[in-house]
C-alpha cells in the first residue's frame, strides 16, 4: 500500500523535477497570483497584461543584455499566502529569480517576508520581488526591505492625491468612509482621516465603517446608513465583489454624491455598475486611459485589445514594471537580482504615457503622477469591459506632489 | 433615525423572505430525508446563472419561469440518480455527497460561465424608484422580490395544508414507512419534493441574481446561513423556517444599521479600558462588525439549549 | 501489505515482525525519502504531506473511528498554528527560551484546551447536531479571526522566524531539509500515538459508539464521555499539525482555520478511506500531490478533484485504501495474477476514454481562456490549434471509442473478479 503510493509519488515528483530544465537565454519572471478561485478573473487579466507587455516591450525589441528574452511563468497561488509560499519555492526551484505579484496585500506581506528570509539564508540564489499592485503602505514603510520594489502608488499616496482634489471642492462638507475589514481597508480609512484632517479640517467624517471582506450578501443596509448620514461624498477602498455590491446599492437608494474609489473599474465591475454609476464613481489611479495620452500608448492599448478583446489594460503599471526591469538589466549589464536591484534604486524613467517616473531609493516606492478619473460613457476612446463605459481623467496630481515621507530604514546587502 | 429604522425594516423583510424561499425547500427535504443538503444554495446559484443565460436571448420574464423548472428537473435527477444511490452508504455519506456536489457545481459553473461577475440586470420595467421616503428611494425591484416571496409562501402553505399531495407529503415527513405501507410511492414523493425544493431555490436565485450579483461565490455566501435558518426554525416546520428567516434577515440589517460597540456598553457602566491591552479588539467591537457572525452564534446557542429549534417537534 | 490495519476487525498479532515491521519500514522510509526526492520543491511537498497526514489522521479519529462528521476541524489546526507562531515570536524576543523543535506541543495544548471547551457541549449528540455545531463554531472562529487582530493578525496573519532560539547540533532550521526531518519525527511519533489510541479500550469504545450508541449506553458506557475523549484527543493532534505548519511556513493566516481548510481535510480523509487507519495517510499524500502537481499542469484541476470526490462518495465509499483492501482476499489466495490481464483489458479503454474527456475539457477551457489569436495549445507535448476541426474529432473519437470499449470489457472483468474471489463471500468485507 505504502509502497504503491510511494511509487505514484515518485513518478509525479520525477516528472516535476525533469520539467524544470530551462534554457539559459531566457530570463524567467514568475507570476504568482490567483489563476483559479474567486479572484481568478483579476489574476488571469494581469497575466495576459504581463505576457503582452513582455512580448511587445522587450522581446519584439530584441530582448535585454544583447538578446536575452523575458518569459512569464505563471504560478497559481489561489490568493492564499500559504499557497504563494509553496509556489515561490517551486519557482525558485525552477530557476526563477524575479517574482511578480500584485493581488492582495496579505499575500504580498507573506511573500516579501519569505523572500527576505530566503535571500538571507541562500545568498547565492537570491530573488527579487516586483510588486505591481499590493498597496498596503507598510510594504514600503515598516516592512520595507531591499528585495521589494513597488510599481503601484501605495494607499497613502493615492489618498494624498485624492484629498488634494477634495480640498478644492468646497461643496463637500460631509464624508462617509467605508471599507473592507482588513489591513488595506483600515489603511485607506486611516489615511483618509489623517489627510482630510490636515487639508480640510471643516469636513465632517459622518461615518467610518468597516465591513467584513467578501462576506456581505447585500449592501443595501450600508447604503441606507450612508444615505441617512447625509454624506455628500463617499470614500471606499473596496474591490472585487464588495465594490460591485456597494456601487449598486448606493445607486439604488438614489443617492447622488461622488463615490471616490480605488478599484471600481474593469474585470466585470464597470459593466455591472454601468449606467447606475455614471458621473458618480471616481477612481484614483496611475496610468490614464482617456483621453489617450500618446500615440505609443494608443498603439500599445489597441494591440492588447486586438489580442484580448474580452480583457482590458486595467493595470498599466505592469508595462512600467517590465520596461524598468529591462532597462535596469541593460544599465547594470547583468541579470543578477542584486545588480538589477541596485540599478533600479533611484532610477528615472519615462513611461509610454510620456510620464516621468522615479523609483525612490529610500523605500523602493515608484513615484508617479496620480489621476482622478470619472466613470462615464462620454468622450471615451478606450472603454472597459466593452461596455461603452470607461474612465475619463478629470484631474492629475503631479508626481512630485504625491511623494510622502517614509519610515523605511533600508538595509542594503554588501 | 426613523428613516434608518423604516428602511432597515423593509430591507430586513426583503432579505428574510428571500432566505425563506431557500429555506422552505431545504427544511422540507431535511425533515423528509434527514439530509441537510449542502448543495441547496448551489441550486440557488444555478437558478441565477440559467436565468442570466436565458435573459441574454429572450429577456428576464421567460427566465423567471424556465430557469426554476430547469433547476427543479436537475434537482430531481440529483435525487434520483445521486442521493438515492448514496443512501445505501448511510447518512454521513449522503451529507458528504451533497457537500461534494456543492463543490463540484461551483467548479462546473466556473468552467461554463467563467469566474467573473455576470452582468445580469433587473428588467427595464422594474428599474424605477417605487416611492421616495425622506429623500431615499425604494427600488421597485425590491417590492417585486417581496411580492414573489410572499406569493410563494402562501402557495406553499395552501398546497401543504389544503391539497391531497400536501397531506401525503406531511404523512411522509412524519411516518415515511407507514405512508409507504399505505400504498403511496414514497420515493416518488421524495423525488418530487427534492425537485420542487430545488426549483424554489432556483427561483430565489433568479430574482436575487440581479440584486445581489451573479458570481461563482454566491452560493457559499448564502449557503450556511440557510442551514442556520432550518435548524433555528425547527425540523420540518415551515412556519418555523418563516419566522427564523425573518429573524435572521432583520438581525443582519439592524446589526449593521445600529452603531453600538462594546465600549459604549462599558461606558454606560462607567468602565474604562486600556487602549493597548491584548483584548483591545474586544472593547472596540461594534455591532456592524459582528453582524455576519450573529447567525452562527444563534445556531450554536439554539443547538445547545433547544435542539428542537424554535418550532420543531423532533430533535435534529 | 500488513501495514493495512483495519480498525474494526484488526487482530493483535503476537509475532514481533508483524507488530513492529510496518513501523520500522515507516521509519526507514521517512529517513531515506529526501535522498530519493532531493529537489527543493519535492522536499517542500513532502513537508506539506507530513503536516496533512497528521491533520487528516486526527480528523479520522472523529469521522472514521468516532462517527462524528465535523465541518470545523480546521479550528483546532489553525489555533494550534497561531499559538505556535506566537511562541515562535516569544522565542525570537527571548521572552521564553525553548528549542524550536518542541513548538508543536504548544499548538497541541491550545488545540486540546479548545477541544475541551467545544467538546463539552458539542459531543452530547452525534450526527447532524454535531455536524451543525462544528459548522457554526468553525464560522464563528473564522469570522472572529478577522476581528481580533491582536491574536490573529487580521488578513495578513502572524509571521515568525524559525531560525531563532537555542540551536542544537547545528540544526537551525534555515533549510527545508532540516524542517523535513523535524516533521518526519513528529509525524512518526503522532502516527504511533494515534495508532495506539485506536488500539486502547477507549479507541474500541469509540468504534462501538460510532456503530451503535444506544447499545453502548446499555453496556454501561457514557456515549457522551467516549465521544468527548475522542474529540479532545483529535483536537490535540490537529493542534500539533498546526504547530508544524507554523514552523514550515513561518506564517499562519485566517485561511488555516476557515471552512475551506475544514472542507479540504474532509475531502482528503474521505478520498483516502475513513474505514482504515492508513486511509487518511493515503488521502493526504494523494491530495497534496493533486494540489501541487495537478495544479501546475491544468487550471481546471479543482474541477477534476470535485468530480473525483463525488465519484468516490458514490461508488467507492471505502476510499482509495478500500480499493486496495478489496484485493487482500485475492492476494491471500495468490490469485492477484489472474486479475492483471482483465484489468489491462478494461483499464486501457478506460484510460482512452478519460484522456478523450480530459482533452475535450482542456480544449474548451483553452478556447475560452486564451488570448485572441492564440489558438495553439499543447497537451502532453503535442502542439495543435484549437481552431482546427481535427483535434476536436480526435478527442471525441477517443472518448467515444474508449467508452464503448470499456463497456464491452466490463463483463469479463466482473467475471474474473468473481472468480478470483470465489471462495470468499463478497468483496465488501473490507468496508466497515
Amino acid at each position: 500500500m505504502k509502497i504503491k503510493s510511494t511509487i505514484l509519488a515518485g513518478a509525479t515528483l520525477a516528472i516535476m523535477t525533469v520539467s524544470s530544465a530551462h534554457s539559459a537565454d531566457t530570463i524567467k519572471i514568475g507570476f504568482i497570483d490567483p489563476l483559479s478561485g474567486p479572484f481568478a478573473a483579476t489574476g488571469t487579466n494581469g497575466l495576459q497584461q504581463f505576457r503582452y507587455a513582455v512580448e511587445k516591450l522587450v522581446n519584439e525589441k530584441g530582448g535585454v543584455l544583447g538578446g536575452k528574452k523575458f518569459e512569464i511563468v505563471p504560478y497559481d497561488n489561489k490568493i492564499s499566502p500559504k499557497e504563494s509560499l509553496v509556489q515561490l519555492k517551486r519557482a525558485i526551484g525552477e530557476g526563477v529569480q524575479y517574482i511578480a505579484q500584485g493581488n492582495s496585500s496579505g499575500v504580498a506581506n507573506a511573500l516579501t517576508d519569505a523572500i527576505k528570509k530566503h535571500n538571507k539564508r541562500n545568498p547565492d540564489n537570491r530573488v527579487l520581488f516586483l510588486n505591481y499592485s499590493a498597496v498596503d503602505p507598510a510594504l514600503t514603510n515598516a516592512k520595507c526591505n531591499f528585495w521589494h520594489f513597488r510599481f503601484d502608488a501605495n494607499a497613502d499616496i493615492k489618498m494624498n492625491a485624492l484629498t488634494d482634489i477634495i480640498k478644492g471642492k468646497s461643496e463637500i462638507k460631509k464624508v462617509y468612509l467605508i471599507g473592507q475589514d482588513y489591513s488595506f481597508g483600515k489603511a485607506v480609512a486611516a489615511a483618509a482621516v489623517k489627510f482630510l484632517g490636515e487639508k480640510r479640517p471643516d469636513v465632517e467624517i459622518v461615518g467610518n465603517e468597516l465591513h467584513p471582506i467578501g462576506k456581505v450578501k447585500d449592501f443595501t443596509p450600508y447604503a441606507t446608513k450612508i444615505r441617512a448620514s447625509g454624506a455628500d461624498a463617499v470614500i471606499t477602498g473596496n474591490w472585487g465583489a464588495d465594490m460591485i455590491g456597494l456601487g449598486k446599492a448606493i445607486g439604488e437608494t438614489g443617492l447622488d454624491v461622488p463615490i471616490y474609489t480605488y478599484y471600481a473599474a474593469n474585470d466585470g465591475i464597470t459593466k455591472t455598475i454601468g449606467a447606475s454609476g455614471k458621473n458618480k464613481i471616481r477612481l484614483v489611479h496611475e496610468g490614464p486611459a482617456n483621453p489617450p495620452s500618446t500615440p505609443e500608448y494608443e498603439a500599445y492599448h489597441k494591440g492588447f485589445k486586438a489580442k484580448n478583446p474580452e480583457k482590458d489594460i486595467s493595470q498599466f503599471r505592469i508595462a512600467n514594471a517590465i520596461q524598468m526591469l529591462a532597462s535596469a538589466m541593460d544599465k547594470s549589464g547583468s541579470a543578477k537580482p542584486i545588480d538589477v536591484a541596485r540599478a533600479l534604486e533611484g532610477m528615472e524613467f519615462t513611461s509610454l504615457h510620456g510620464e516621468k517616473l522615479m523609483m525612490r531609493a529610500d523605500d523602493h516606492q515608484l513615484i508617479q503622477p496620480i489621476h482622478i478619473s470619472v466613470h462615464t460613457d462620454e468622450n471615451i476612446t478606450f472603454d472597459s469591459d466593452n461596455s461603452g463605459f470607461g474612465l475619463r481623467t478629470e484631474s492629475t496630481v503631479a508626481a512630485a506632489d504625491t511623494a510622502l515621507p517614509t519610515t523605511c530604514k533600508m538595509r542594503r546587502p554588501k | 433615525m426613523f428613516e434608518l429604522i423604516f428602511f432597515s425594516l423593509l430591507n430586513g423583510i426583503v432579505t428574510g423572505l428571500l432566505l425563506f424561499m431557500l429555506a422552505s425547500g431545504l427544511t422540507l427535504i431535511f425533515s423528509m430525508m434527514g439530509v441537510l443538503n449542502f448543495a441547496h444554495a448551489s441550486f440557488y446559484m444555478l437558478g441565477a446563472y440559467f436565468a442570466y443565460t436565458i435573459s441574454l436571448y429572450v429577456g428576464f420574464w421567460p427566465g423567471l419561469i424556465i430557469a426554476p423548472i430547469l433547476v427543479g428537473l436537475f434537482g430531481a435527477l440529483v435525487e434520483r440518480y445521486g442521493l438515492r444511490y448514496v443512501h445505501r452508504w448511510g447518512h454521513v455519506a449522503e451529507l458528504i455527497f451533497t457537500f461534494g456536489l456543492a463543490f463540484l457545481i461551483e467548479e462546473v459553473v466556473q468552467f461554463i460561465w467563467g469566474k467573473d461577475t455576470k452582468a445580469y440586470h433587473e428588467p427595464e420595467v422594474l428599474q424605477f424608484a417605487l416611492f421616495n421616503f425622506f429623500g431615499q428611494d425604494f427600488p421597485a425591484y425590491k417590492a417585486f422580490m417581496l411580492l414573489v416571496s410572499i406569493g410563494i409562501f402562501i402557495m406553499l402553505l395552501l398546497v401543504l395544508t389544503r391539497s391531497r399531495v400536501g397531506l401525503i407529503i406531511q404523512a411522509a415527513i412524519s411516518q415515511p414507512n407507514m405512508t409507504a405501507m399505505l400504498g403511496h410511492n414514497v420515493p416518488l414523493v421524495f423525488m418530487g419534493v427534492f425537485g420542487v425544493g430545488s426549483a424554489l431555490a432556483g427561483l430565489a436565485g433568479v430574482i436575487a441574481g440581479p440584486a445581489l450579483g451573479t458570481f461563482p461565490g454566491m452560493a457559499v455566501v448564502l449557503g450556511s446561513i440557510v442551514f442556520v435558518i432550518v435548524v433555528v426554525g425547527g425540523l420540518g416546520s415551515l412556519g418555523g423556517a418563516f419566522v427564523a428567516s425573518l429573524i435572521i434577515g432583520l438581525l443582519q440589517t439592524f446589526a449593521i444599521a445600529l452603531d453600538y460597540s462594546v465600549s459604549d456598553l462599558l461606558a454606560a457602566f462607567n468602565i474604562t479600558t486600556a487602549p493597548d491591552s491584548a483584548l483591545r479588539d474586544l472593547w472596540t467591537l461594534s455591532l456592524p462588525q459582528v453582524a455576519p457572525i450573529l447567525p452562527y452564534l444563534l445556531l450554536v446557542l439554539i443547538l445547545i439549549f433547544r435542539p428542537t429549534g424554535l418550532f420543531g417537534k423532533r430533535e435534529t | 501489505m500488513s501495514d493495512i490495519a483495519n480498525t474494526s476487525t484488526g487482530e493483535i498479532s503476537v509475532s514481533f515482525a508483524k507488530r513492529f515491521g510496518p513501523w520500522i519500514v515507516l521509519a526507514i522510509g521517512l529517513v531515506i525519502m529526501p535522498f530519493i526526492f532531493s529537489s527543493n520543491i519535492a522536499v517542500y511537498t513532502m513537508n506539506l504531506m507530513g503536516i496533512f497526514i497528521i491533520f487528516a489522521l486526527s480528523y479520522n479519529m472523529l469521522l472514521g473511528q468516532g462517527g462524528m462528521l465535523s465541518f470545523g476541524h480546521a479550528v483546532y489546526f489553525g489555533l494550534g498554528g497561531f499559538m505556535s507562531v506566537h511562541f515562535m515570536n516569544y522565542i525570537e524576543y527571548e521572552i521564553v527560551v525553548l528549542p524550536m523543535a518542541v513548538l508543536p506541543i504548544f499548538g497541541g495544548i491550545i488545540g486540546l484546551i479548545f477541544a475541551i471547551i467545544v467538546g463539552s457541549f458539542s459531543t452530547r449528540r452525534a450526527g447532524t447536531v454535531f455536524a451543525m455545531i462544528s459548522l457554526g463554531i468553525g464560522e464563528l472562529i473564522a469570522a472572529s479571526s478577522l476581528i481580533f487582530v491582536a491574536f490573529f493578525g487580521g488578513e495578513e496573519g502572524v509571521s515568525g522566524d524559525r531560525t531563532m532560539g537555542p540551536v542544537f547540533f547545528d540544526v537551525d532550521f534555515a533549510q527545508d531539509i532540516q524542517v523535513y526531518y523535524l516533521i518526519a519525527a513528529w509525524a512518526f511519533i503522532t502516527i504511533g500515538l494515534m495508532y495506539l489510541f485506536s488500539r486502547t479500550p477507549m479507541g474500541r469504545m469509540a468504534n462501538a459508539v460510532r456503530d451503535n450508541d444506544e447499545r453502548t449506553e446499555f453496556i454501561g458506557y457514557s456515549q457522551r464521555k467516549v465521544r468527548f475523549i475522542s474529540f479532545c484527543a483529535s483536537g490535540f493532534f490537529a493542534g500539533i499539525a498546526g504547530g508544524l505548519f507554523a514552523i514550515n511556513f513561518e506564517i499562519v493566516t485566517e485561511e488555516n482555520l476557515n471552512a475551506l481548510t475544514s472542507g479540504v481535510v474532509l475531502l482528503m480523509t474521505y478520498i483516502g478511506g475513513v474505514g482504515f487507519f492508513i486511509g487518511p495517510i493515503v488521502g493526504a499524500v494523494v491530495f497534496t500531490l493533486l494540489q501541487t502537481v495537478l495544479s501546475n499542469h491544468t487550471e481546471i484541476w479543482q474541477l477534476y478533484v470535485g468530480v473525483m470526490f463525488v465519484l468516490t462518495v458514490m461508488y467507492v465509499p471505502q476510499g482509495l485504501t478500500g480499493i486496495f483492501a478489496m484485493h487482500i482476499p485475492a492476494y491471500r489466495m495468490s490469485r492477484l495474477g489472474s486479475l492483471v490481464v482483465p484489468y489491462i483489458r478494461a483499464g486501457v479503454p478506460t484510460l482512452i476514454m478519460l484522456s478523450g474527456i480530459v482533452g475535450f475539457l482542456e480544449m474548451i477551457h483553452h478556447v475560452r481562456a486564451a488570448a485572441q489569436g492564440e489558438h495553439g495549445m499543447s497537451l502532453i507535448g503535442i502542439e495543435f490549434s484549437t481552431h482546427a476541426v481535427m483535434p476536436w474529432v480526435v478527442v471525441c473519437v477517443l472518448a467515444a471509442v474508449g467508452a464503448v470499449a470499456t463497456k464491452t470489457q466490463l463483463p469479463q472483468l466482473r467475471e474474473a473478479w468473481e472468480e478470483a474471489n470465489a471462495p470468499m463471500q463478497s468483496n465488501e468485507g473490507a468496508s466497515s
